[in-house]
């Protein structure tokens, strides 16, 4: 397996009003061909551990890494244009909420059309078949008329299936979804999943699959990684999740109220302070 | 006995659009009824319109021995009240913890307002530091807290709660789970509970029911859950979906 | 934690305020250390501190008095060390006029946003929280209104009670307030149906009360950025009535009268009408700045963060 991702020592930090807030403090990980799940509460440093990778961290942020390099190109020497071509073309994000990173005054069809054609020099026609055929991927079941709506016209399931699709359309060789799945109906969540999963496994994309919620990380993902306060604390095979060391992935495994256990009070997490070192 | 709450063909109706299609239940006193769906069940319309919050178009609403009219008095509100979703949109942003937990006691007239609010934070486990804290200093999990600190100072008999934990870490969600427990415990309370979230109904609801479109589509007991012993598809389907994502061979 | 020393400034910003006042101090702080943050907000405010302290020291800080002026050795001096802005037509000294004019500016500004901000206020909130007829009844208002000039409106409330600077107070007055309802109504509209409003209701709070208590607080600080940016407006508007005569009437040193009275002399003595002119550029600015500073300090939406 080759590797796509190699991030060594990451660190992200704030500049505040109070002092500078690390809010990814050293990780490392490496990436394939795979579906790696980062895990952890709000504030772990997950969201912004991905924002560092896809080149999105605001202005003020302050990145360091020993080695951050995707496909032997080094991200922190990139240059911003350099950067900018990657990004949609080579690496794809998603977001949690479809409503926001769609833009509300262009048609579905315009903004894939649009993306595609910043990417690759293609004619209209052809690229609107391509455009077409990518709603259909993600099982849009009616193509054509997805295509000429506004975002506010389609559900939340929709727009996150056009919002894939539109990510989907250039082809990247890694994908970064933060929490994609989180505003939708459970229902819908697992047809989400099943689309990533399908693309995942037919053009042998990397996915970095970012999420707070490890029932579902650990049945979607081949490898998850575990974060608390900005570092990783455990990385296992999914599969392994039962068998975690670290008394905070037992924890966060043990809190959530399952269907047919009766635990009066749950047990609740015991936050020691020397996970934070 | 009167039940805490029952309610009758209710119907909910905005413009054209039937929120709540004639939905009948009734909760006995002190029990934990829960109601499961996914976006548009009309779950939360329910509530809404027992707090009054919804309008309502047809049935009726009993609260103890009372039917409840179209508007709501002072009387109803020292009986029910409600915690909702969102940490960060239910507490006022201009507002000290002190002064979200005055205003209930000054509206009531009550006069030893500084020990009921003393009170209050013990009993959610917050303590006297946060009370003159403006919600921005708090957390998702300290901000659910205050918003159930206010619910119970008026010390009402049934507790409206709409998906109080859904927007809060797994970790934090089991802390304010055990909180809502303890207190239901403590002050003989009667809950109707709204979520997503099988696993949560099933802890905390001795009975449930599965609403789809507005429309009741089944009534279960908690253990019917866990044996798996339903009957409509739709909630076999919500039961599959809640153990996580399956790879098809 | 209580027992190490802490200074004035970490007292203020504690994340756990010991009472109601440190509470309201501490947000106070933040507040100024925002506003303070912007160099130009800050001499907008100089200037408006400029003009309260011109204004209450008039008699003392003005050379000559402003009504008599020595018709036969001093008309329409030029600016010289004894009369550092010359005299006008009059022979009156023309710094004089200014002071003294500052005050007439400052009760016009006072008087106009004591007036049509509450009106405002009121008839936004109320229209906002009712809706349903109410709102609609009070926006049709608001709309008749705002469908007239504000200066053509003020010049025929002017002409109908009279000219003279209280009724052009009140003229300006009720031309200024539709704007500020707008605002109100807008910034109801968007809070009425949030979960912490629902909450109160839940409390059994009577409408009355929600809108006093817990709407207006929400609005108030979007209403006192725009008055203040309206403000370089209604002195416009009120040296504008002077101008025409509908205003202050003579000899009051209203600015606008002023500049009137000096436009007869603009090619050969332009000062009479410069300095005047100088001094309503000058204030507008300053309550411009100060407006531009207040928006971002007073942003409700970034809470303290």
């Amino acid at each position: 397996m080759n590797t796509l991702l190699h991030v060594d020592d990451l660190r992200v930090s704030f500049p505040t009003r109070t002092g500078v807030v690390e809010a990814v403090r050293g990780v490392s990980f490496s990436l394939g061909q795979e579906r790696l799940g980062i895990v952890g509460e709000s504030g772990s440093g997950k969201s912004q551990t991905g924002r560092a990778i896809m080149g999105l961290t605001p202005q003020q942020a302050e990145i360091r890494a020993k080695r951050l390099e995707f496909s032997g190109i080094d991200l922190l020497k990139a240059s911003p244009a350099e950067r900018r071509a990657l990004r949609g073309n080579r690496v794809a994000m998603i977001l949690q909420d479809p409503k926001y990173s769609l833009d509300p005054v262009m048609t579905i069809g315009r903004q894939i059309l649009e993306t595609l054609r910043t990417h690759e020099k293609i004619g209209k026609s052809e690229a609107r078949e391509r455009a077409l055929d990518m709603l259909a991927a993600v099982q849009i079941r009616d193509p054509k008329r997805v295509y000429d709506l506004y975002p506010h016209e389609v559900s939340g399931g929709m727009g996150q299936r056009a919002m894939i699709a539109m990510m989907l359309i250039a082809g990247p060789e890694l994908l970064i979804a933060d929490e994609p799945t989180s505003a939708l109906d459970v229902t819908v969540q697992l047809d989400i999943l099943r689309i990533l999963d399908r693309l995942v496994i037919d053009r042998g994309m990397g996915l970095i699959f970012i999420s707070h919620d490890l029932r579902l990380v650990s049945t979607f993902c081949d490898r998850v990684i575990v974060m608390y306060a900005g570092k990783i604390v455990e990385e296992l095979k999914a599969s392994e999740l039962s068998r975690a060391k670290h008394p905070y992935t037992q924890g966060l495994l043990n809190c959530m109220p399952k269907i047919g256990t009766s635990r009066h009070p749950l047990p609740v997490l015991d936050r020691q302070p020397e996970w934070l070192l | 006995m009167t039940p805490a709450l029952s309610i009758d063909r209710l119907r909910v109706v905005y413009d054209d659009f039937i929120a709540l299609k004639d939905v009948s239940l009734t909760v006995d006193k002190g029990e934990s009824f829960g109601l499961v769906g996914e976006s548009g069940s009309g779950k939360s319309t329910l509530l809404r319109a027992v707090a009054g919050l919804a309008p309502v178009t047809s049935g009726t609403i009993d609260v103890g021995a009372k039917r409840l009219g179209k508007t709501r008095d002072k009387e109803f509100y020292r009986q029910v009240q409600m915690v909702f979703q969102d940490p960060y949109g239910s507490l006022h942003p201009r507002q000290t913890v002190d002064r979200l937990l005055l205003e209930p006691l000054d509206i009531h007239g009550f006069a030893d307002t500084e020990k009921r609010i003393q009170r209050a934070l013990d009993e959610v486990g917050l303590g006297s530091g946060f009370r003159f804290r403006y919600s921005h200093q708090l957390s998702g999990g300290q901000r659910q807290r205050v918003a159930i600190a206010r619910a119970l100072i008026l010390e009402p008999s049934v507790l409206l709660l709409d998906e109080p934990t859904s927007a809060l870490d797994a970790s934090v969600q089991a802390e304010v789970l055990n909180l809502l427990e303890q207190v239901r415990r403590d002050r003989n309370l009667t809950f109707v509970m709204v979520s997503h979230d099988l696993g949560v109904i099933t802890h905390m609801c001795e009975r449930l029911m599965v609403m789809q479109t507005g429309a009741e589509v089944e009534r279960l007991e908690a253990s019917d859950l866990a044996s798996r012993n339903v009957t409509k598809d739709y909630t076999r389907n919500l039961l599959v979906a809640s153990e996580g994502f399956v790879r098809e061979p | 934690m209580s027992d190490a020393v802490m200074t004035r400034r970490e007292w203020l910003l504690t994340d756990r305020p010991q009472s109601r006042l440190q509470a309201r101090l501490g947000r106070a702080y933040l507040t100024w250390s925002r506003f303070a943050a912007n160099k130009l907000a800050v001499i907008g405010l100089g200037i408006i501190i400029l003009l309260l302290f011109v204004a209450a020291f008039a008699p003392l800080l003005s050379p000559y008095s402003p009504y008599i002026g020595d018709l036969k050795n001093a008309r329409l001096l030029p600016p010289s060390s004894t009369n550092w802005l010359g005299t006008d037509d009059q022979g009156r000294d023309i710094l004089s006029r200014l002071i003294y004019g500052s005050r007439l500016t400052l009760q016009v500004i006072v008087l106009v946003a004591i007036i049509a901000a509450p009106i405002g206020l009121l008839v936004g909130t109320a229209a906002g929280y009712a809706g349903g007829w109410i709102d609609a009844v009070l926006m049709r208002i608001t709309d008749i209104f705002l469908a007239f000039p504000k200066l053509v409106l003020a010049l025929a409330f002017v002409a109908a009670l009279g000219p003279g600077i209280e009724n052009a107070i009140i003229a300006i007055a009720l031309t200024s307030w539709p704007p500020y309802a707008r605002i109100a109504r807008a910034e109801t509209l968007t809070v009425r149906n949030s979960d912490y409003i629902a909450a109160v209701k839940l409390m059994g709070a009577s409408p009355m009360r929600i809108v006093l208590r817990h709407i207006m607080p929400l609005c108030i600080s979007s209403l006192i950025v725009r008055v203040t940016l309206d403000m370089a407006g209604i002195i416009l508007t009120a040296a504008g009535l002077g101008f025409l005569g509908l205003g202050a009437q003579p000899p009051l040193p209203e600015w606008g009268a002023m500049i009137a009275s000096g436009r007869r002399f603009i090619l050969d003595q332009w000062w009479v009408a410069a300095a005047p002119g100088a001094a309503i550029l000058i204030v507008s600015l300053g309550f411009n700045l100060l407006g531009d500073g207040l928006r971002d300090a007073l942003d409700t939406r970034s809470g303290g963060q």
